[in-house]
């Protein structure tokens, strides 16, 4: 079967997979949604054909499985937040639709040599740098939870450290292309831009407070490195330096040094000092609040899980129970309502997502290919890990998005990008070409 | 190129994702149980308010003490208790709120009401009711509480402090069980200050109580009914063997009075038979009769009655008390009594005796019933939401306390009490009863505690009662008329 035929198939299996899911939301919750529901996963539908078409015209070779995959994530999304909040899911199918275009967009523009942006490389370079200075800016920034993350315009909301991912990406795969013979020597002065990265990273760490952010750059950045130069003492000089940061950051910054602590002891037994009311109270009660009750809600999902629209996400008085419950902890909503077999389900879903992009990695033919097809997959798979790890206490919290199913607009159009990158590549790399 | 590097990063991504699928198995089924156990796990208390309680009605199967109010929140219906009766028997009842504090039955019986016993009826529905998707309905608990007589005992104990037991004499069944002040279940949610502004002529109101169960009172003279059991059955004393009353007693050496009125003095009877001795509550009398037995004859004959335990009621343990010898506020169970305790102020009920108003009823109703002693219950049956019942509740013997000889003799002497002794004001006409009195010292000058336990009709008994009203002087004057209002009341209806 050729590519773009198998890929339509699965987009079919997703289509009806997402009707299911939407139908079973309506069902559970039928006094508050109405049929119009159902209309969603037509649209759905609609919007991922024209996807597959821009695919068929532009990168008919590509790898038939991450169109699919992607739409399966969006959709599990999509439902999960029409589940919580209709109107956010209102708002994230728009955002739905902006990404689909710039997908096609950027596909359209680079459909026949992507690699003429190793040119731009320091143009990407220093977007990356000044998308992620932005939030820092007074007047644009805003502080979320004690992370500075987001930008305002107007009403528009907006996290540029989605797309200076990319960006930073593109110029560390150009860079590396180019400079990697070199660094494969590791010489003493070659670490010099091991060095300015780590100051980078660091710098974000600072201006953030955000230990989720800078860890995921800087494991970017080691992982592309690695690649490059096959020096495992560059990632292990990386590590050690990173995590002396990081002990500097948690001794310097309190928003960090909370974290850690909220990380390491959730449940007090005894009324500890309450750094948000300033007065006692048990430490689930305060700083961890946020991640106990999530715990609560992944405990109660077990194996079967509640079941779409049956899960508890609210208190007996009606408020709610978790907040940012669709944006960092749409896991732990998903976990309970769909439990053990869904959550496991879809880990294998971002699974297979980062075995195809890597897969993608080994079959291209030039350096620049290799490493930001590895780099955009490792990235991928490093933010899953950061944001589902941090839920499940493997490691400090932070508050960034799950790739393709967090509600939030910036989020999904940086990963559309991320997927068209993917698909440019698959389709120059394609052994049937 | 770069191959080699781009396979052991895939390898690392997919390890990555491999701990996030463990970590997810970890919390949802090693660590589940313990989140689900968690003091503040939100989820687990909403996921009880889904199940629809089952509802408690009172004796008569129509009155309805708990129901259910419905309220929709966010995807789901919540259930939350009212309770139609307000104040009736709230200290049975109890009450089951949202920041899920319970009492009374709705606490001892949470597993029934909320469908989550371990009956194989009751577990498959549920069940089935939980994979439909329905709401879980819990049992309904049927209770003994007779509604007109309980709301005649909360009448007559209006405004005094003090409680009111009810019981079948044959069953063991409890038709009343008041306590005063009552309160009202649903301002325990609403507005829990309205309870605790609740005033009563006793310190501290302490509302919550269940005087019934779980007040201790000094029983004074009803006690006498336990020593003369005592006294019959061991066959040392007749009904009529006759004592020379000098209006006092000696012990250790001092003067015991007997009680009496303050201007003339302590009562004087002299030459009296026994019947007389209990007709007119004799304290010389008892109190050489409990030196001729000793005190641990008597505390064995009370434990044969059920004291040193809690009655096995279905309510909560800790809402039930023992009655017995108390010390520094513990029951205190004598291992040597002839030289632990003062068996001339037992035998009248002093001491450091404290009883609950539940045991004395009990004591009453082992008399009339030939000396068997019932098990008192509060539940009649559990039936489930579908109609079938889960449970009910047979009449069940505790054990036997004294003979049917000595329980027909002593049923004279207290009869005699109430036609022509201190207990003459729970006379009910055409109906024969058999009662005492009881004028407990409470430590304080002039403070007593006024007891009546009783049992009617003494010919053939159907109802035992026992009265106790704090600071209410005279027995006989005070509790006698409220036991013969229960009385009448329920043998009206039988």
């Amino acid at each position: 079967m050729r590519p773009r035929n198998r890929e339509l198939l699965f987009l079919i299996v997703v289509g009806v997979l997402t009707g299911v899911g939407f139908a079973s939301v309506y069902i559970a919750r039928s006094h508050v949604v109405s049929t119009a529901s159902l209309t969603y996963a037509g649209f759905f539908l609609l919007l991922y054909v024209a996807a597959h078409v821009v695919t068929r015209l532009t990168v008919p070779n590509a790898d038939p499985y991450l169109l699919p995959i992607a739409g399966l994530l969006t959709a599990i999304g999509l439902t999960e937040i029409y589940r919580l909040n209709p109107d956010d899911a209102f708002r994230q199918g728009l955002w739905i639709v902006i990404a689909v275009a710039l997908f096609a967009a950027v596909a359209f523009v680079l459909r026949h040599d992507y690699r003429r942006l190793e040119s731009y490389k320091y143009l990407f370079g220093l977007t990356a740098i000044g998308l992620l200075v932005l939030p820092a800016l007074p007047g644009l920034g805003t502080t979320v939870n004690g992370a500075r993350l987001w930008v305002h315009f107007g009403p528009l909301q907006f996290q540029p450290g989605e797309l200076a991912k990319i960006a930073l990406i593109v110029f560390l795969a150009a860079y590396l292309r180019e400079k990697r013979e070199m660094l494969a020597q590791f010489r003493l002065k070659d670490i010099g831009p091991l060095l300015v990265i780590w100051g980078g990273a660091m710098l974000v760490l600072v201006e953030t407070n955000d230990l989720g952010s800078a860890l995921l750059y800087f494991g970017i950045f080691l992982a592309m490195l690695y690649v490059a130069t096959g020096r495992g003492a560059y990632v292990m000089t990386g590590a050690v330096l990173f995590l002396v940061g990081s002990y500097g950051a948690y001794r310097s910054i309190s928003h960090v040094r909370d974290r850690v602590t909220i990380w390491l002891h959730p449940w007090t037994v005894h009324k500890v000092y309450c750094p948000i009311s300033g007065k006692p109270a048990l430490r689930q009660d305060c700083q961890s609040y946020q991640l106990v009750k999530s715990l609560y809600s992944i405990g109660n999902g077990h194996f079967g899980g509640t079941g779409l629209g049956r899960g508890t996400f609210e208190t007996t008085s009606g408020h709610p129970l978790i907040p940012y419950l669709n944006t960092d902890f749409i896991y732990s909503a998903i976990a309970q309502e769909l439990g053990l077999i869904g959550a496991a389900a879809l880990l294998l879903v971002y699974m297979l997502f980062v075995a195809r992009g890597f897969r993608i990695a080994l079959l291209a033919d030039d350096g620049f290919s290799k490493l930001a097809a590895a780099g955009l997959t490792f990235g991928f798979a490093l933010q899953t890990f950061i944001i589902v790890g941090g839920i499940l206490r493997l490691i400090p919290l932070t508050g960034i998005t799950l790739p393709f199913v967090s509600y939030g607009g910036s989020s999904v159009v940086a990963n559309f990008v991320l997927l068209a990158g993917l698909l440019l590549i698959s389709n120059r790399a394609s052994p049937t070409r | 190129m770069m191959n080699r590097q781009v396979s052991r990063l895939a390898l690392a991504a997919l390890l990555l994702m491999i701990a996030l699928i463990v970590a997810t198995t970890y919390w949802q089924t090693w660590a589940q149980a313990g989140l689900a156990d968690r003091q503040d796990n939100e989820i687990q208390r909403v996921a009880k308010f889904t199940i629809k309680r089952g509802l408690i009605y009172a004796g008569d199967g129509k009155t309805v003490l708990a129901a259910n109010r419905a309220k929709r929140v966010g995807n789901q219906t919540l259930y939350f208790r009212r309770y139609p009766q307000g104040k009736l028997a709230p200290h049975v009842v109890g009450y089951s709120t949202q920041s899920r504090s319970q009492a009374g039955i709705e606490r001892s019986l949470d597993d029934y009401l909320t469908g989550s016993n371990a009956n194989l009826n009751t577990v498959l529905t549920t069940t089935l009711d939980r994979l439909k998707g329905a709401t879980v309905k819990g049992n309904n608990v049927y209770l003994t509480i007779d509604p007109q007589a309980q709301r005649l005992a909360n009448e007559a104990l209006a405004g005094k402090c003090g409680a009111a037991v009810a019981l079948d004499t044959s069953t063991g069944k409890v038709l009343v069980l008041a306590s005063s002040p009552t309160y009202n279940e649903n301002l325990v949610e609403r507005s829990f200050r309205l309870i605790r502004r609740i005033t009563a002529p006793c310190k501290p109101p302490a509302p919550l109580l269940d005087r019934a169960t779980q007040g201790l009172y000094q029983p004074g003279s009803t006690f006498k009914v336990v020593t003369a059991s005592a006294a019959l059955d061991t066959g040392r004393y007749k009904p009529d063997s006759t004592f020379f009353d000098p209006g006092y007693c000696t012990e250790y050496g001092r003067k015991i009075s007997n009680a009496g009125n303050p201007e003339t003095g302590p009562e004087v009877f002299g030459h009296v038979n026994f019947t007389t001795a209990l007709e007119h509550s004799i304290n010389a009398v008892f109190c050489n009769i409990g030196k001729a037995i000793g005190a641990g004859t008597i505390l064995d004959y009370a434990k044969r009655f059920g004291f040193y335990s809690r009655p096995p009621l279905e309510t909560p343990l800790n809402e039930r008390a023992a009655s017995g010898l108390y010390r520094r506020g513990k029951l205190f169970d004598p291992s040597n009594p002839a030289t632990q305790v003062d068996p001339g102020r037992l035998a009248f009920g002093q001491e450091r005796l404290l009883v609950t108003p539940l045991q004395m009823a009990m004591v009453a109703a082992s008399v009339a019933n030939g000396g068997v002693v019932m098990r008192p219950y509060v539940v009649e049956k559990i039936v489930s939401h579908g109609g079938t019942t889960v449970q009910r509740t047979h009449p069940d013997r505790l054990g036997r306390a004294i003979k049917p000889q000595t329980a027909r003799e002593l049923t004279t002497m207290m009869e005699a009490v109430v036609t022509g002794g201190t207990g003459t004001a729970a006379q009910i006409p055409g109906v024969k009863v058999a009662g005492k009195t009881g004028t407990a010292e409470t430590g304080v000058a002039n403070v007593y505690t006024a007891w009546f336990i009783s049992f009617a009709p003494a010919d053939h008994p159907k109802v035992a009662v026992a009265v106790v009203v704090e600071n209410g002087g005279f027995g006989g004057k005070s509790a006698a008329p409220i036991a013969k209002t229960l009385m009448q009341a329920i043998l009206h209806r039988s």
